[in-house]
C-alpha cells in the first residue's frame, strides 16, 4: 500500500485515503469545435503509459478532498515527486509567447 | 496405559505436568502443554495423518512448521471449526477435536487417478463447457480441503495500525540480534515470529553460542530486548504480507492456543505496520529429496526430526537412514544415536564426504555410505525399507544394482531453500545462486534488509552476525545510531561445512516416466514425471508449468517443493536453473481467516446504512426496503393481504387521481456559490444556466467528456450567485468529485465553490393533483396558486412553522411540489404533511411506484435505461442539449463524432405488449423473428417494464436499433423458459404527453 504524502496536508498518509484520477497534464483543448474526430480521439481516450516514472493526478478523497499530482515509478511504485494541481507540467516545453 | 509411544522420557521444551487431552478421528490421545499438534499425533504413534490430493495415498507429517505439506487438519465442529489448520502449527490445548480434511479420495481415487495427468485440468474438464461445474464438483470433494463452518463464527477479530522505525520479521538468532542491535541504537522496534516461541533454530537444534545452550542464549537476548524502552515483542504473529512502501501485515492468533473453553477476547488480531526500516530475518526451509515414494509415511525433513527429538520430545521411528546431500544434517544422526535410538546407515550422495560432522559421526561409529543415494522408499502405510545405489557423478544414473536397508525411518536433507517468500512480494525477483545452491533474496532496495539464513547464511554464528550487521543499518537508515554494532562475535563452536552436492531428482532404475511415483510437491500431487511431461507438451515457461502441472499451487506455495520442480525442469529443458528461474510468491505468506481478513468490519459493520430522517416512520409503515447505494429507500408499503403489485398499483394511482407523498431525501445536493457559478455550471451541463432567472429550476444532462449521458437532475437558482443542484441517488458522490476534478485542475481561475449538503437536508415530495390543497394547509407564507408559483419555480416559506424551500418539479408527470426543510425536522415536516393528507386520504408511495411513473411518462432513470454508452440523442433529449454555448459543456464535442451521428444507433421506444397483461422481464432481448435458431441478430434490449395501473396494461422502454424510425413494428422477445413475448414499438411517452397535468 503506498504511502503518499498530500502536498496540501503536508503529512504521510496510506494509499487508501487516496484515489488516483489518472495521467496528469493533460490540458483540455481551448477549441473543442475547431478539433478533427481523430484529434479529439486523441485528447479522449490515448495515454501514455510509461514504464518508469509517470506524472499522475490523485485526490485526497478521505482527507482534504483535494487534487493533486504525483510523479510515480510505474515499475517500482517509488513516489518521486507531489506538488499541486496547477503547477505547470516540469516536463513540458517551455511556452514561448510569440 | 502406555500413552504416548513415541514420546521420550525426558528432555524437550514441553511441560509433562500438564496433560493434555485431544482427539484425532475421535481417537482419544495425550499430549503435554508445548506440544503442537504434530507432535502429539507423532508422540501417540500416528502415522497416517492424511490422504493425498489426487491419488488419495497415504500420508505422514514431514516438517515441523510451515513447510507441512501433508498434516492438514481440520480443528473443531460446527460454528467454531476451522478447517485447512497444519498441525506443525497448531499449539495443542485440553480438549482439542482434530480430524483431516479429505473423506472423498479414498472412494474416488481407483476410478479417478488415471484421469489426473499433468495439465489435468486443462485437458480434461475444458472441454465441452457445460460440463465443468460437474467436474468441479467431484474434484472438490475429491481434493477434500476442509469443509466451512456450519454457523455464523462467535470469535471476535480486529486489526490494529502500528507505525516503527524497524520492524524485524522471524526472532531466530539472526532476527533477534537484528532486534537488539536496533532497539539499542534507540529505535522503535517491532519483532514478530510466528512460532509460540522466539528463538527459531535455536529452540530445536543442538547448538552452543557463548558457551550456554541455545535457549539460554535466546532468554538472555530477549531479556535484553524486553528492557529497551520502545521494543515490541509478538509471538504466534505471522508477518503474511509485505506491500509496497513498506507496508506490513501481521496476523496474530492471540486466543487459538487456549482453545474454545479458555478463549476470550480478540482470538486474532491484524496488525498493519508501516515501517521506516525492515529486516527480513525469515530463515530457511529444509529441502527434501526426490526419489521413488518418497511420500510413505516416515520420510521426513532431517531438520524435522532433530526438532522432534530436542524440542518435544518425540521420536517419530525406531531404525533411521538418514539421506543427505550437505554436512549439516549429520546432526540429526548424532541426536538419534543421543536419544539411544539406531541409526542403520547415513546415506551420503557425496563421494567424499568429509566435514568435521562427518568425522564426528564416524567417530561415534554410525555407518556413513558415500556417493549412493535412496532411490526408493519401500513399505505400506510406513516406510519399512530403504533402497539404495550408488550415484554416478552426474547423479542421473546408477553405477550398480540396488540394495535394502531395512529401517521405519528415512530423514531427508537436500540442503536449504531460503525463505524468500516475503522479499519476492514486495516484486524482487530472486536470484539463484550456484555456490549456495539456491534462490537468493533479490535486492530489496533502500528500505529492507535480508539477514541470516534468508541469504544462503549456513552457520550460526555468521546468522547471528549478519543479523546484529542488519539490524544496526536499519536503525541508523532510519535515523539512530551510526550503524556499528555493539554485539560480540559470539563463538558456537562451529566448524565450518564442507560443501554440499546439488541433486534434485534421485535417480532410479527405471526411467523417471515408469519408476514408482517421485514427488515434487506433495500437497498437490505433482511428480517429477509430471513436470516432465508438462516440458515435452512445449511448456517452457516456469509460471506456465506452475499452472499447468499445479506445482506450488497449493496453501504451501511450494515451500517444500518449489526449487527441486524448477530444477527437474530446467534439467528437461536443457536450461540451467537460473535460466528457468522461479515462480514469485504472493501473500499470504501462510493462510490467514476470513475472520482476521474482516475484523470488526461485519454485520451491522460492514458497509453502513444510511436512512432517511424520515426512516423509522417508514418502517412503521411496514415499507419494504431497495438499497440503492447505501440508502435504505421504501419501495412499497404493501397493506395487510396486498400483493407487491396491488400495493404499487395503489400507490400510482393515488398519486394520479389524488395526492401522494414520497421521500426523495436520498438526491445528492451539491450547493454551488461564486460570481462564476453559472459560468461553472454551463460548462458541466448540457443546458444553459446562465440565463435562469433567480427562483427558476433547470433540468439538464450531464456528460462524460465521451459524450455518454453521466448523470441528470434540476438545478435551482437560489440567488443571483447561488445554485442548488440535483444529482441521482447513486451517484451524488461520484457527481461531486467530477464536479471538483475540473475545478481544482482545469479551470482554476473560476470563482465558484461546492458543498455537498445531501445530508443537510430532508425532502418530502407531495404529489398528485390535491397536492396543493395539502400544503396550503401546513403552509401560509407560499402563494400556491399556479400563476404565483408556476411549474419549475423554487420558493422559500414556512412549512409547520420550520424555514422551507419549496420546488414545483416533477417526476411522475403530476402537479407536484418538492419540501426540503433542514434534516433535523424532516420527521416533523413529514408528520405535518401527512396529518394535513388525512383529509385527501394522502398515500405513502416508494421507489416502485416512482419507476412506473416516471416510466409512464417516458422519463430515463440514468444507470437503468441508460448504460454509459448512451448520448442524448439516443434517448430522444436532444431538447436538453443546448448547442450554441460559447466554450461547449464537457462532452459537447463529442456528440458530433461520425460514431455517434450513424443512424443504426440504439435508440430510446416504447414497447407494448401484444397481451396487456404480459409485462415484460427487464434485459429481455429482442430480434426481429420469432422462432429462429441462435444465433440471431439482436435488436435491442428491455431496459424498464413495468405493469401501468392507470393505462390498464404494461408498459416497457428498450433501447432499439434505429429504434426512432421503426414505430409501429413488431418485435419479439424469446425468454428463456420458451415463451417468446411479441411487442409493437411505441412512443415512450405512454401518458399525457403534452404534459398538462405537471402543470395545472
Ligand atoms: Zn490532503
Amino acid at each position: 500500500m503506498l504511502h503518499i504524502r498530500c502536498p496540501y496536508c503536508q503529512e504521510m498518509r496510506s494509499e487508501e485515503e487516496f484515489s488516483n484520477a489518472g495521467e496528469a497534464h493533460i490540458r483540455r483543448p481551448p477549441d473543442p469545435a475547431a478539433l478533427s474526430d481523430a484529434e479529439w480521439g486523441d485528447y479522449l481516450h490515448f495515454r501514455k503509459n510509461p514504464r518508469g516514472p509517470h506524472r499522475e493526478v490523485w485526490v485526497h478523497t478521505a482527507g482534504c478532498r483535494r487534487y493533486f499530482n504525483v510523479l510515480r515509478d510505474t515499475v517500482s511504485y517509488e513516489i518521486l515527486d507531489v506538488y499541486p494541481a496547477g503547477v505547470p507540467d516540469p516536463d513540458a516545453p517551455e511556452e514561448t509567447t510569440p | 496405559m502406555t500413552a504416548q509411544p513415541r514420546r521420550l522420557a525426558e528432555g524437550g521444551r514441553i511441560d509433562r505436568s500438564r496433560v493434555l487431552d485431544f482427539t484425532f478421528h475421535g481417537r482419544a490421545m495425550q499430549g503435554y502443554a508445548g506440544d503442537t499438534l504434530a507432535s502429539a499425533l507423532l508422540a501417540n504413534g500416528v502415522d497416517v495423518v492424511s490422504r493425498s490430493f489426487k491419488y488419495a495415498r497415504p500420508r505422514g507429517i514431514v516438517g515441523h512448521g510451515p513447510e507441512e505439506p501433508n498434516a492438514i487438519l481440520h480443528l473443531g465442529n460446527g460454528a467454531v471449526s476451522t478447517p485447512n489448520l497444519r498441525a506443525t502449527e497448531v499449539e495443542l490445548f485440553d480438549g482439542l477435536e482434530a480430524r483431516s480434511t479429505g473423506s472423498g479420495p479414498q472412494r474416488l481415487v481407483g476410478a479417478f487417478s488415471r484421469f489426473l495427468p499433468a495439465g489435468f485440468y486443462y485437458k480434461t474438464f475444458m472441454q465441452p463447457p457445460w460440463l465443468w461445474m460437474t467436474w468441479e464438483r467431484l474434484l472438490r470433494r475429491a481434493a477434500g480441503f476442509g469443509e466451512a463452518p456450519d454457523g455464523r463464527d462467535p470469535d471476535t477479530y480486529d486489526k490494529m495500525n502500528h507505525h516503527c522505525d524497524v520492524l524485524v520479521v522471524g526472532a531466530g538468532p539472526a532476527g533477534l540480534a537484528a532486534a537488539l542491535e536496533a532497539a539499542r541504537a534507540g529505535a522503535r522496534v517491532l519483532i514478530a515470529d510466528e512460532r509460540p516461541e522466539f528463538g527459531g533454530s535455536l529452540l530445536a537444534r543442538s547448538l552452543t553460542v557463548a558457551g550456554t545452550s541455545g535457549a539460554d542464549w535466546v532468554e538472555e537476548t530477549m531479556a535484553a530486548l524486553s528492557s529497551c524502552p520502545d521494543a515490541t515483542l509478538l509471538p504466534r504473529a505471522t508477518v503474511s504480507g509485505y506491500y509496497d512502501h513498506n507496508f506490513f501485515t501481521i496476523l496474530e492468533r492471540r486466543t487459538d492456543h487456549l482453545g474454545d473453553a479458555d478463549a476470550g477476547g480478540t482470538r486474532q488480531r491484524l496488525h498493519r505496520v508501516r515501517a521506516r526500516q525492515s529486516v527480513l530475518a525469515t530463515g530457511a526451509i529444509e529441502r527434501p529429496l526426490v526419489f521413488a515414494n518418497n511420500d510413505l509415511p516416515g520420510v521426513m525433513l532431517a531438520s524435522a526430526v532433530s526438532a522432534y527429538v530436542n524440542r518435544y520430545a518425540v521420536a517419530p521411528g525406531d531404525r533411521l537412514v538418514l539421506f543427505t546431500t550437505n554436512d549439516g544434517a549429520y546432526q540429526t544422526a548424532m541426536d538419534w544415536q543421543r536419544i539411544g535410538r539406531e541409526v542403520v546407515a547415513v546415506v551420503d550422495a557425496r563421494q567424499h564426504p568429509e566435514g568435521a560432522l562427518v568425522q564426528s559421526a564416524m567417530e561415534a561409529g554410525i555407518d556413513v555410505i558415500p556417493g549412493h543415494g535412496v532411490i526408493e522408499a519401500l513399505g505400506r502405510a510406513r516406510v519399512g525399507s530403504a533402497v539404495i545405489a550408488p550415484l554416478d557423478d552426474q547423479g542421473d544414473t546408477l553405477a550398480s544394482p540396488s540394495r535394502r536397508l531395512e529401517c521405519d525411518l528415512i530423514a531427508q536433507s537436500g540442503g536449504w531453500s531460503p525463505t524468500l517468500h516475503l522479499s519476492s512480494q514486495t516484486g524482487t525477483r530472486p536470484r539463484w545462486s550456484g555456490a549456495a545452491a539456491a534462490f537468493l533474496p533479490g535486492a530489496l532496495g533502500e528500505r529492507g534488509l535480508c539477514a541470516g539464513a534468508v541469504t544462503g547464511k549456513r552457520s550460526l554464528r555468521e546468522c547471528i552476525e549478519e543479523g546484529a550487521s542488519a539490524g544496526a543499518l536499519a536503525a541508523s537508515r532510519a535515523g539512530f545510531g551510526d550503524g556499528e554494532t555493539t554485539l560480540a562475535t559470539p563463538d558456537t563452536g562451529e566448524s565450518p561445512e564442507a560443501s554440499s552436492r546439488a541433486l534434485y531428482l534421485v535417480p532410479h532404475e527405471k526411467p523417471v516416466s515408469r519408476a514408482p511415483k517421485q514427488f515434487v510437491d506433495l500437497q498437490t500431487d505433482v511428480t517429477a514425471a509430471d513436470i516432465q511431461l508438462a516440458a515435452r507438451e512445449g511448456y517452457t515457461s516456469v509460471e506456465h508449468v506452475k499452472r499447468y502441472t499445479a506445482l506450488g499451487f497449493g496453501t504451501d506455495q511450494g515451500k517444500l517443493g518449489n526449487v527441486n520442480g524448477v530444477a527437474i525442469l530446467a534439467d528437461a529443458l536443457g536450461q540451467e536453473i537460473d535460466a528457468t528461474g522461479t515462480t514469485m510468491f504472493r501473500p499470504a505468506y501462510t493462510p490467514m481467516t476470513f475472520g482476521a481478513a474482516a475484523g470488526r468490519d461485519t454485520g451491522d459493520m460492514f458497509d453502513p446504512e444510511r436512512h432517511t430522517p424520515m426512516h423509522a416512520w417508514h418502517e412503521a409503515h411496514g415499507a419494504t426496503w431497495e438499497d440503492v447505494g447505501r440508502w435504505k429507500r421504501p419501495r412499497y408499503y404493501p397493506q395487510p393481504g396486498e400483493t407487491m403489485r396491488q400495493a404499487v398499483d395503489r400507490e400510482c394511482l393515488a398519486v394520479r387521481d389524488g395526492v401522494a407523498i414520497f421521500d426523495a431525501s436520498t438526491l445528492g445536493k451539491i450547493d454551488i456559490q461564486g460570481s462564476d457559478a453559472a459560468v461553472f455550471l454551463d460548462r458541466v451541463y448540457t443546458t444553459g444556466f446562465r440565463r435562469l432567472g433567480v427562483g427558476r429550476c433547470r433540468y439538464g444532462l450531464m456528460l462524460h467528456e465521451n459524450g455518454y449521458i453521466f448523470d441528470d437532475g434540476v438545478t435551482a437558482r437560489m440567488a443571483e450567485n447561488r445554485y442548488l443542484l440535483h444529482t441521482t441517488t447513486g451517484n451524488a458522490e461520484a457527481v461531486y468529485a467530477w464536479l471538483e476534478f475540473w475545478r481544482q485542475t482545469e479551470w482554476r481561475e473560476l470563482d465558484v465553490h461546492l458543498t455537498s449538503v445531501t445530508d443537510h437536508w430532508a425532502t418530502a415530495a407531495v404529489v398528485g393533483p390535491q397536492s396543493r390543497d395539502v400544503l396550503r394547509k401546513v403552509c401560509t407564507d407560499i402563494d400556491f396558486d399556479s400563476d404565483a408559483f408556476r411549474f419549475m419555480d423554487v420558493r422559500e416559506g414556512h412549512i409547520a412553522g420550520i424555514p422551507a424551500r419549496v420546488f414545483r418539479i416533477s417526476f411522475s408527470g403530476e402537479l407536484s411540489f418538492e419540501v426540503n426543510v433542514p434534516a433535523n425536522h424532516g420527521r416533523h415536516v413529514w408528520d405535518a404533511l401527512i396529518e394535513a393528507g388525512t383529509e385527501f386520504d394522502i398515500t405513502p408511495y416508494g421507489t416502485e411506484a416512482m419507476h412506473v411513473l416516471r416510466a409512464e411518462k417516458g422519463f430515463i432513470i440514468v444507470g437503468q435505461d441508460t448504460d454509459g454508452s448512451v448520448t442524448p440523442a439516443d434517448v430522444g433529449m436532444d431538447w436538453a442539449v443546448r448547442r450554441n454555448k460559447a466554450y461547449g459543456f464537457l462532452g459537447d464535442r463529442s456528440l458530433t463524432l461520425a460514431h455517434h451521428l450513424r443512424e443504426d444507433r440504439f435508440q430510446l421506444v416504447g414497447l407494448a405488449t401484444a397481451d396487456p397483461a404480459t409485462v415484460l422481464p427487464e434485459g429481455a432481448q429482442l430480434v426481429e423473428e420469432p422462432g429462429h435458431r441462435p444465433p440471431v441478430a439482436m435488436e435491442g434490449h428491455v431496459t424498464s417494464s413495468y405493469y401501468s395501473a392507470r393505462l390498464s396494461r404494461s408498459i416497457a422502454l428498450a433501447m432499439v436499433k434505429r429504434g426512432s424510425k421503426r414505430t409501429g413494428q413488431i418485435l419479439y422477445a424469446p425468454l428463456a423458459d420458451g415463451r417468446i413475448i411479441s411487442a409493437t414499438i411505441v412512443s415512450p411517452v405512454f401518458y399525457d404527453p403534452k404534459g398538462v397535468r405537471q402543470n395545472a
